[in-house]
């Protein structure tokens, strides 16, 4: 009833397209990057993704057996064979002997070869040459074909960047640093923050009020300005660059929004249950571990999933504090950066590396996407 | 050590350490300082609850207060100071800020802030107002919003990665394989372009990878305020034979004004801050610099720390306005 569209069907038809396409405008981008992954190099710089889909008509270039295969029917030598390579099909629409007349002849017609003999080439790449004298030459004839091909896809870049690619290509071990920095970097701020939030939620002391604000407003202060002087710290109590510094800095940068998220939710736990506990006799430390701590869960969960793809996702922090002049320590992003400045042209290894750097958070994302949108309210919805 | 061994003690040294410092500070307090016994068991008690909240809030406090506050007064230091051959420094006064101003890529970077900060706040809250609006009652609209949701999940490189392919050029004759150049040819354009060097316009190319992650956060955050809107105001103005058009904004916005100006801020402090996409994809050339982005060129690159200082100082003051209106705002609540 309240629809913006009312009942008219026109509006109604209106609105589910605009939906549809503005879905479509919003996927476009990240399903070309998929999609592209699983091509070649080849194919990805010669066609657009969006072709990858459908059957394309491509020039190839391809070569019949060697002469040396050759077979005596008769009083003539034959060589026969498939053109295409085993694992690959498509339809010929038309061939040529001559790089300068590639499209020659249509599918199934015979021609008289040049060096003499007939050849024919059929529609599925199967050929059939002939010549009453033996071929000679150590390499097949080279044909030109038009075809149809089918989509094809392959694993080989995710095989290449994940397992045997070399130094720049690989990703694996920046994969597994990039893991290294984000547990610990998620789990410890949770604890620190929710000891503080439950103190600022539920303890009643002097200053509360203003320490809440100071946590409010730290929560926007720009991280960029804690770059210089914390690396001198760090670099002045003997941890300089590595995962300590690293897991050290995301708790500092993480606990403003810890806190405050965390805060926000225990504030509307039901005072009952506290006051009833404390008359009870229990101690403050056991209200928070026995009580509000497993309440908590969802803002805790909340917490985890922010602090998670942000430390996943982050590249400042991780090139300021952690990567040194080695690399061994390289983070995804960083190493991901480097590729798009030196490898620019290498859709299919960037591509990859690309999707494997955003697949684990995507499937954090769509797996808690439930506890994301309860603390995205909660952090922002005053 | 391997990496994986010292997360994992890490972890375990972390947790444990915490649980630890809480419970035997907990237990200390209690038992050795003040114990609840012994004739002066209340002026004990009270003393004890007094202290407690100290003890819970201490290792969060001395965490901001090392990792957040004092690099704000460091940084000011800094930016008013030269670094000295051996180690030292001096008070130059404003000559950091002087240099700086003199910088003409100081003001192109100041320039292009600006426009990012009044397009990607206002096009991504637009769009985000739009799809939780168009998504509101419709059936597969969960699935909708969570398709349009997903760029926020997706690292800042990782969107740079996204959208290079996307603005992708190939010579001139041959195929696209960039969607936009694609498009464009198409559409009767002669040459591809190379739409990241082109001044001026791909400062927008690079708006348009913000405003793509940003768009998601508004509509879940609009969309959750739309469903708070009373049905009966929108059934009145039904009644009064109001338009659609008419009851989208002259009835719904204007109830969802507050959130509106929230998610407007949340994202202005993270176009403040932008600094992976452009670094990834162009760093600053093109007419591209951007304050974050100019503010590490100085730090990590020419090791004027002084200037880089300075730079970070004019993103803190640029966020400040917003950091007093949280407050103020977080207060009111309270009250």
């Amino acid at each position: 009833m309240s629809t913006i569209a009312g009942e008219k069907p026109a509006l109604i038809w209106a609105l589910r397209l605009s939906v549809v396409l503005l879905v479509g405008l919003w996927l476009f981008p990240t399903v070309g990057l998929f999609v592209s992954s699983f091509r070649s190099a080849d194919q990805i710089a010669t066609s657009g993704w969006w072709k990858a889909l459908f059957p394309s008509e491509q020039n190839l270039t391809l070569r019949t057996a060697a002469p040396e295969t050759q077979v005596a029917a008769g009083d003539l030598f034959v060589i026969e064979g498939q053109l295409f390579a085993a694992g690959e099909s498509g339809e010929i629409t038309a061939w040529g002997t001559s790089a300068r007349d590639v499209a020659a002849f249509a599918a199934g017609t015979t021609t008289t070869l040049r060096k003499g003999g007939q050849l024919t080439v059929e529609a599925d790449g199967s050929y059939r040459m002939t010549h009453d004298a033996p071929f000679e030459g150590r390499r097949g004839t080279r044909i030109f074909v038009t075809a149809v091909t089918p989509p094809s896809f392959s694993l080989d870049n995710y095989r290449t960047v994940l397992i045997s690619g070399g130094a720049t290509d690989n990703l694996a071990k920046a994969f597994f640093n990039t893991l290294t920095v984000t547990i610990p970097a998620t789990i410890i701020p949770i604890l620190i923050a929710a000891f503080a939030a439950y103190a600022l939620a539920w303890m009643e002391f002097p200053g509360r009020a203003l320490l809440v604000a100071a946590v409010v407003g730290l929560l926007v202060v720009p991280l960029q300005l804690a770059l210089i002087p914390l690396l001198k710290v760090h670099n002045e109590i003997g941890i300089g660059k590595g995962y300590l510094g690293v897991w050290l800095a995301h708790t500092g940068f993480g606990l403003p929004m810890a806190i405050y998220l965390l805060r926000n939710y225990m504030v509307g736990l039901p005072r009952d249950i506290i006051e009833n506990a404390r008359v009870d006799g229990a101690t403050d430390f056991q209200i928070f571990t026995r009580i509000i701590l497993p309440l908590s869960f969802p803002a805790i969960a909340s917490f985890a999933i922010f602090q998670f793809l942000w430390t996943w996702n982050d590249l400042l922090v991780s090139m300021v504090f952690l990567i040194d002049s080695t690399g061994e320590t390289t983070v995804m992003t960083k190493q991901i950066v480097e590729m798009l400045g030196t490898r620019g042209g290498n859709w299919e290894i960037l591509a990859t590396s690309a999707f494997v750097s955003i697949a684990v958070p995507l499937a954090v994302f769509f797996a808690m996407q439930k506890y994301l949108v309860r603390g995205l309210l909660a952090g922002s919805v005053k | 050590m391997h990496p994986a061994l010292q997360a994992g003690l890490t972890i375990v040294l972390g947790v444990g350490g915490c649980v630890g410092y809480f419970f035997f500070s907990n237990l200390i307090l209690d038992r050795l300082i003040f114990p609840p016994k012994g004739k002066h068991i209340a002026r004990n008690i009270r003393r004890a609850n007094m202290l407690r909240p100290w003890l819970f809030l201490f290792p969060a406090l001395a965490a901001l207060a090392i990792y957040l506050a004092y690099p704000v007064f460091e940084t000011l230091r800094l930016s008013v100071t030269e670094r000295t051959v051996g180690g030292g420094s001096v008070f130059v006064g404003a000559a950091n800020y002087q240099q700086m101003l003199a910088e003409q890529k100081f003001w192109e970077a100041l320039r292009n802030n600006f426009v990012w900060l009044l397009v990607v706040p206002a096009a991504s809250t637009a769009f985000g107002l739009l799809a939780a609006q168009l998504t509101d009652r419709l059936k597969w609209g969960n699935l909708a919003k969570s398709l349009i949701f997903m760029p926020m999940a997706i690292s800042f490189v990782g969107a740079a990665v996204i959208w290079k392919l996307v603005y992708d050029a190939r010579p001139e004759g041959t195929d696209q394989i960039g969607i936009l150049n694609a498009i464009y040819i198409f559409f009767g354009g002669d040459a591809p372009q190379q739409w990241l060097t082109l001044p001026v316009w791909n400062n927008f190319f690079l708006m348009a990878v913000l405003v793509w992650i940003q768009t998601g956060f508004a509509m879940v955050i609009l969309s959750a305020a739309l469903r708070g809107i009373p049905e009966e105001t929108v059934e009145a103005a039904i009644v009064d034979g109001a338009g659609p058009f008419q009851i989208f904004f002259k009835i719904k916005v204007p109830q969802i004004m507050g959130t509106i100006v929230v998610v407007w801020t949340t994202i202005t402090i993270v176009v403040l801050k932008v600094f992976d996409i452009v670094f990834a994809m162009t760093n600053g050339q093109w007419e591209t610099q951007v304050l974050a982005n100019y503010m590490y060129d100085k730090l990590f690159r020419a090791n004027d720390w002084g200037v880089g200082s300075a730079s970070a100082m004019v993103i803190m003051a640029l966020v400040t306005p917003i950091l007093i209106w949280n407050i103020y705002n977080a207060r009111k609540e309270m009250r």
